[in-house]
């Protein structure tokens, strides 16, 4: 019956269905008036409640053979590297919510263009200083750097300020202290790479970087609306948004954890020159939470201090999840010209600061 | 790029579904956060934030439908925006924790990670004589870096679970984790004397027995693995946390 209407692109496969982009040929108008064409329709054809509630009892009545499926331990590891990545993250990524909703909603754009000097260039380190106040991990960051360019803040600083805040916060920072205690220049080596990795992406978008690259903001303004439906309608959106590529990258990080063998690992760390990049594309595939990725990268004895350090400034910058992430608050346009600079420039970055200080 | 609209409709999630999806994944939440379930994949330090991000998404999800609803069914249309479809995936840890709530990484994980023992800052005393009871870590930790000082020649208690390697030796082995499970890493402790004549791996069991000097290494990455030589071993259900509390 209703399941039947299910085009195969599957509501429940792994493949993430992010939305067109602000592509050429793409036209919001157009789009917008299909979706009313369709509202007719929608009475008398398949709501998405109604379609919720169908693959949530089918979902009920085939869990007898989806767990026998999964019986397989490979498999079990995976859901388990699953749950564990979206259950970590979960919290931070609401708290981030409720605060970017808070700064949507209940701060004046007033506020920044008072806080942040004028010229972008000025504005780019004060916001990628800035970042030290926000205790949370990268997920938290996302939709707050998302606010701050609604805000009207520089696209540059709020860049500055999403790679710098879960690398640079105090919680981090001792984190970083007790997991390696014989080696307290660890924590400045990471400060410095990770501040100057967002401060050079800062300044890098507000030279080469294009508008048309970003999203425009998917909800223009909340006028007309209380502030209490503006506030929850922007928590709504968010966690719905942000959430279902929090699932993409915690799919993306639980396949490579039980795909990507050890010995590898092992190869890499006796060549000194191949050991920093090793370490660096672990860190983006593993998408560890940076309040964690300390604890990680100590037990990774075999690897030299700066192939641990490449992996402490890289994580918090640019991973499979945030990745996701980013593709999904900023656009596929955005995340696809970031990451990859963003991912070279802080193994270079760090590679020089573990030269020089450690 | 264009959708065909009678394809595409019902695949939008509307407000109704958003909420209902709030509600079901912030319920989720805090069921995990509740019970004992959330401690096979993160730690208990993190339960407070669990309970607080569950009850944030209820009323959230409140919150839709009664704006939804004091705003009517008209203007509600005329102001639907495309809403993203990636939000369906999160049905998936709905179910995975509902459905499926698979178990805390066992043998498999174990197996194929290295151990992770590490030298630890100190060593508290222990009690000068009488038995012990020591977690896997602490013991492979006094054992591999403390020289057994305070282990000889008293009788020792350890529990943990049981995983075989390729060759079959039985290990005793407890995950660690720094986060959450994604960094869960493994510290073995290889069995010698009275082992049970079989074992199955991912058994909980509470073995006694005494310290001995020998050590062995890890067979994936070569860290060191102490030996314990058991003089009994009981099976016992899985503790509610099953890492190690370190």
């Amino acid at each position: 019956m209703a399941i039947t209407r299910t085009p195969p692109r599957g509501t429940a496969g792994p493949e993430p269905e992010p939305e067109p982009g602000p592509g050429p040929g793409h036209s919001p108008s157009r789009e917008a008036g299909a979706d009313r064409e369709a509202s007719p329709e929608e009475s008398r054809h398949l709501t998405s409640p109604l379609l919720l509630t169908a693959v949530l009892l089918t979902a009920v009545m085939v869990q007898d053979p989806v767990r026998r499926a999964l019986a397989a331990p490979v498999m079990q590891s995976w859901m388990t590297v699953f749950v564990a990545v979206v259950v970590q993250a979960l919290p931070f990524l609401v708290l981030g919510v409720l605060l970017s909703a808070a700064i949507a909603v209940f701060v004046p754009p007033s506020f920044f263009a008072r806080a942040l000097p004028k010229r972008t260039a000025l504005a780019v380190p004060v916001a990628g200083a800035a970042g030290a106040v926000l205790p949370g991990c990268e997920c938290a960051s996302v939709p707050v750097a998302g606010a701050l360019v609604r805000r009207g803040v520089a696209p540059a600083a709020a860049l500055a300020f999403l790679l710098s805040a879960p690398a640079i916060n105090p919680i981090v920072l001792t984190a970083t202290a007790v997991a390696f205690p014989d080696d307290p220049e660890m924590v400045l080596a990471r400060f410095v790479a990770s501040l100057l990795v967002a401060c050079a992406m800062g300044w890098l978008w507000q030279r080469l970087g294009r508008t048309d690259w970003l999203r425009p903001p998917a909800r223009s303004s909340y006028a007309g609306q209380s502030r209490g439906a503006a506030f929850w309608g922007s928590v709504r959106h968010d966690v719905m948004h942000a959430g279902g590529f929090l699932v993409v990258g915690a799919m993306a990080a639980a396949t490579l954890k039980a795909v990507v063998p050890e010995e590898w690992l092992r190869a890499a760390a006796g060549n000194p020159v191949l050991s920093v990049p090793a370490l660096a594309a672990l860190a983006v595939l593993l998408s560890i939470c940076s309040e964690a990725d300390a604890f990680v990268a100590a037990s990774l004895t075999q690897f030299s201090l700066t192939a641990r350090l490449t992996f402490l400034v890289v994580g918090p910058v640019i991973d499979l999840k945030l990745f996701a992430m980013q593709a999904g608050t900023f656009g596929r346009a955005f995340a696809l010209r970031f990451a990859p600079v963003t991912f070279a420039l802080a193994v270079a970055v760090s590679a020089l600061t573990g030269a020089v200080l450690l | 790029m264009r959708r065909d609209p009678r394809r595409t409709v019902g695949l939008d999630l509307n407000r109704q579904a958003q909420a209902a999806l709030l509600f079901l994944l912030g319920a989720t939440v805090l069921h995990a956060g509740l019970t004992d379930l959330h401690l096979r994949y993160v730690k208990a330090g993190l339960r407070p934030l669990l309970l607080l991000s569950g009850a944030v998404l209820i009323a959230t999800a409140a919150a839709t439908i009664r704006y939804a609803w004091r705003r009517g069914p008209r203007e509600h249309d005329a102001e639907r925006h495309r809403e993203p479809r990636i939000s369906w995936l999160l049905t998936l840890p709905l179910f995975a924790l509902i459905l499926v709530a698979p178990p805390a990484l066992g043998s498999y994980s174990a197996t194929h990670t290295g151990t992770a023992l590490q030298k630890p800052f100190g060593f508290p005393d222990l009690p000068a004589r009488g038995p012990l009871r020591l977690g896997v870590g602490e013991y492979a930790a006094r054992a591999v870096y403390d020289d057994g000082r305070h282990l000889r020649d008293r009788p020792i208690g350890i529990t943990g679970f049981v995983a075989l390697d390729r060759t079959g030796t039985p290990y005793l082995v407890r995950m660690t984790l720094n986060c959450c499970a994604a960094d869960a890493q493994p510290v073995k402790i290889a069995l010698t004397g009275e082992i049970p004549p079989v074992l199955q791996p991912d058994t909980w069991l509470e073995i006694t027995g005494t310290y001995t000097p020998r050590r062995t290494r890890d067979p994936v990455n070569g860290g060191p693995v102490p030996y314990f030589r058991v003089t009994r071993a009981e099976p016992v259900p899985p503790p509610p946390d099953p890492y190690d509390a370190t």
